[in-house]
């Protein structure tokens, strides 16, 4: 019975165990069961992963209603690797991060906040997983209003406007989603996206499919952050407590990413998206925007959250850059990046939260001697930043390594100059942190200890995986060209 | 004559949007807000989405407007002058509103037999729904049976924002000073009066409202806010401690969970039943009996959720303000 209903067990487990939570009361009861759902998610995640890796798709049909009339839970091989994505990341980030929670988050406040959380997780699951476009409208709801909330519950005042901006920018990114999904239903009749891309083809004439579409694409681009829509992003990384950054980091933006992908290359078509609007020069243009000028402003960050908050801009820019090719070459790179880019700023979240955990703020000036300070932490930011940067033997080579293939395969030479280019600026911010870490002496008086060992643990977790996935890329590579393979209609 | 009317309404709702932009007076403003909503519910009304329309005046005009008028209550009265320049919102605002215009202007015409979305879902909605749910609402076996996942996700949202806000507010310190309390409202003999027959009819509205939702319109979101608006009206009235009596927070919190809980177990029972998640055929040897079960449970769970969650979010903001 399990396996047949694994869909939607999926998303449901997180869903009921969400409210349950806010009958709990003790820390480390609360910790461990959130705990032990997101596992549970990972290994659900990773079971459908299989069920699919052949190319199979399962459908689900919620209340026994056959789609298009009803609901329909549509699983591929992306849905797949996106959900493991989610469900791991939050598992390692959970795992390692109870220590920083408690001290983050008042004694009073844990049993709303694992609510929030689990909400947020059930959110992106459910986003990722539907196939039908108004169900991914009503959980991108919940992981919202749910990422809002968390975010807001930095210590710092700035928190509070940094939700809010988010809040306003959210809204208005989820009302163009809806206003897109709307049209798309006025034109067609239906809200299921299987249906959709077989009926959008006849109405492909209509202003209002364009509309659609060019509503649709702001709305998730905002979600996406994507250059220049991604102005509430820094703060809301800066300012929210130290494992909510590590956990939305990880997953949000890559959720928005799939949407992306989904509804260009499922719902639209490549063939409608591509040529209604001159989508491929838009999303290469904002790609290399982000890229470089996300890049700089890192560079002259001094709130080391901040600088990879604006680290991250520029990577997403290197994933809709990949999209932006058309190819099963760019594709793979875009795919691998969600997956490797994952990885990497959950490490580095999770290590700043070992650094906030024991000093309280993550300035440049004040890590100055932390190489000695906390050895294990620093070396995790260390090893963290040169996957950032593409170093080989860690997942950011692979992403950039398939990144430049693509743009030569395409005979963008230009391109591949921007890759290395953003990468040496990448370079240029992780050094100087390792200069801040390793050769500027700390004050003597201070002598910190090492961050708490469950900490360490996970962020270290996290590490090990960005080198691991930087050596054995058969699971990685394997699962997103076959992907890339199925989004481009190419048979393998 | 109908055409009359629509342009009437509509004309009467942008000369209330723009005052809403223009006035500096918050208080003014949310309640131009509330005018809003009553014309966009009496526009829906004339759309003959009456279930729509019902959600549209229970929420946007009555308890949003509660809520808001709640928030002043905690900040400012006036509107702090603007620094920013108004130029790029109002490009975006204009770009927006030109690419809508210019999109609606092939869409369907209004009730067009032959529009897509009355040719493909539809029919089978209008035809069958009556043979396969059994329910004499449309909008009622479509929310709760053919898209009862979607609405289950929309319980979830409320309880989210429900959640969210108290996460918000817990960190804000209730001090008990002179100032304290809320003065109710108890020596205004009329309203005293007036409330007092009042509340008694308007919660049987609410059960009225959440138990004819399959013949008519309305439903567990509809009559979770009318029932919780029959509270708030209490405790405006005759103060906040007075309904905190029966509403503790502990109370509140359990009755949300079990709404939530209540809409999710009913799949979870049909699953372990051998259907699929919210399938309500299994629940009982007959299909359409099922059905009946399925969505009265499910909407029992909706109005729980709604009326606790709205309830609590009143509370809690006044509490607020009682410390301030």
């Amino acid at each position: 019975m399990i396996s047949s209903h694994l869909p939607v067990l999926q998303v449901v487990v997180p869903l009921l165990a969400a409210p349950l939570c806010v009958l709990l009361k003790r820390p480390a009861v609360l910790w461990a069961f959130s705990l032990i759902v997101s596992i549970l998610s990972a290994v659900m995640a990773y079971l459908l992963l299989q069920q699919t890796a052949d190319g199979n798709i399962i459908s689900y049909a919620m209340g026994g209603w056959a789609a298009p009339w009803g609901i329909e839970y549509r699983v591929d091989t992306l849905n797949a690797y996106v959900l493991l994505i989610v469900a791991s990341i939050s598992s390692l980030v959970l795992l390692g991060g109870r220590k920083s929670i408690e001290k983050e988050i008042e004694t009073a406040r844990l049993s709303h906040f694992y609510t929030a959380y689990l909400l947020c997780f059930a959110g992106l699951l459910g986003i990722t997983i539907t196939g039908d476009a108004f169900n991914v409208f009503v959980f991108l709801e919940i992981s919202s209003i749910a990422s809002y909330a968390l975010i807001s519950l930095g210590r710092d005042r700035r928190a509070l406007t940094a939700a809010y901006q988010y809040l306003i920018m959210g809204t208005i990114g989820a009302t163009f989603i809806l206003i897109g999904i709307g049209m798309m239903y006025m034109v067609t009749g239906t809200l299921n996206m299987h249906d959709l891309a077989q009926r959008l083809p006849e109405v492909s004439n209509s202003r209002t499919l364009m509309t659609s579409f060019a509503f649709l694409f702001v709305g998730v681009s905002l979600k996406l952050a994507l250059f220049p829509l991604h102005l509430w992003l820094p703060n809301a990384y800066t300012y929210a407590p130290s494992i909510v950054s590590a956990f939305l980091a990880g997953t949000a933006t890559k959720v928005a990413v799939y949407v992306l992908m989904r509804f260009i290359f499922t719902v639209y078509g490549i063939e409608y998206a591509f040529t209604a609007l001159p989508l491929s020069a838009i999303l290469m243009l904002l790609a290399i925007a982000a890229i470089m000028l996300a890049s700089m402003s890192a560079v002259y960050e001094d709130n080391i959250k901040r600088l990879f908050a604006y680290s991250s801009v520029a990577q997403l820019g290197y994933m809709v850059l990949g999209i932006s090719f058309l190819s099963v070459a760019g594709l793979t790179s875009s795919l691998l990046h969600l997956f490797n880019h994952a990885l990497m700023k959950a490490a580095l979240f999770m290590a700043l939260a070992c650094v906030m955990y024991q000093q309280g703020n993550v300035l440049m000036g004040n890590i100055k001697g932390l190489g000695k300070r906390m050895p294990w932490t620093f070396g995790a930011i260390v090893i963290g930043g040169l996957s950032l940067v593409g170093v080989p033997l860690t997942v950011g080579f692979i992403s950039k390594w398939y990144l430049i293939l693509a743009a030569i395969e395409a005979g963008h030479m230009l391109l591949v100059a921007i890759v290395l280019v953003g990468s040496l600026i990448a370079l240029v911010y992780v050094w100087k942190l390792v200069e801040q870490g390793y050769f500027q002496e700390g004050d003597e008086k201070i002598t910190k200890q090492e961050a708490p060992m469950s900490l360490l643990l996970g962020t270290w977790f996290l590490v090990l995986a960005n080198i691991y996935f930087g050596i054995d890329t058969s699971l990685t590579v394997g699962v997103a060209e076959s992907t890339a393979q199925q989004l481009l209609g190419v048979s393998p | 004559m109908e055409q009359l009317i629509n342009v009437i309404l509509l004309a009467m709702l942008a000369i209330v949007a723009i005052a809403t932009a223009k006035l500096k007076d918050l208080f003014a403003t949310i309640i131009l807000f509330g005018i809003y909503s009553l014309l966009t519910a009496a526009i829906f009304v004339s759309l003959d989405a009456v279930d729509v329309a019902f959600t549209e005046a229970a929420v946007g005009a009555g308890i949003s407007t509660i809520l808001i008028l709640s928030t002043i209550a905690l900040t400012a009265r006036t509107e702090k002058p603007s620094t920013h320049s108004v130029f790029l919102p109002l490009l975006v605002v204009i770009v927006t509103g030109v690419t809508l215009v210019y999109g609606t202007l092939d869409m369907p015409g209004f009730a067009d037999p032959d529009a897509p979305v009355q040719q493909h879902v539809a029919p089978r909605y209008l035809n069958d729904s009556i043979n396969e749910v059994g329910m004499p609402n449309v909008v009622t076996s479509v929310l709760a049976s053919y898209r009862s996942y979607d609405t289950m996700g929309e319980v979830v949202v409320i309880f989210t924002a429900g959640i969210s806000v108290m996460l918000l507010l817990s960190s804000v310190k209730h001090r008990e000073d002179e100032l304290g309390n809320l003065k109710d409202l108890k020596h205004h003999p009329i309203l005293l009066y007036v409330s007092q027959i009042m509340i008694p009819l308007i919660l049987l509205f609410a059960l009225y409202v959440q138990f004819h939702g399959d013949f008519g319109p309305g439903g567990g979101f509809q009559a979770g806010v009318i029932f919780a608006a029959a509270f708030i009206l209490y405790g405006m009235i005759n103060g906040i401690d007075n309904t905190r009596k029966i509403f503790q927070n502990h109370i509140l919190r359990w009755l949300a969970v079990t709404g939530v809980i209540l809409y999710i177990g009913v799949g979870v029972v049909t699953l372990f039943l051998g259907g699929e998640f919210l399938n309500y055929n299994v629940l009982t040897e007959d299909n359409l009996a099922g059905q009946h079960y399925g969505i009265f449970l499910v909407e029992l769970g909706v109005g729980i959720a709604v009326a606790a969650t709205m309830l609590s979010l009143f509370l809690t903001f006044s509490e607020v303000r009682r410390s301030q």
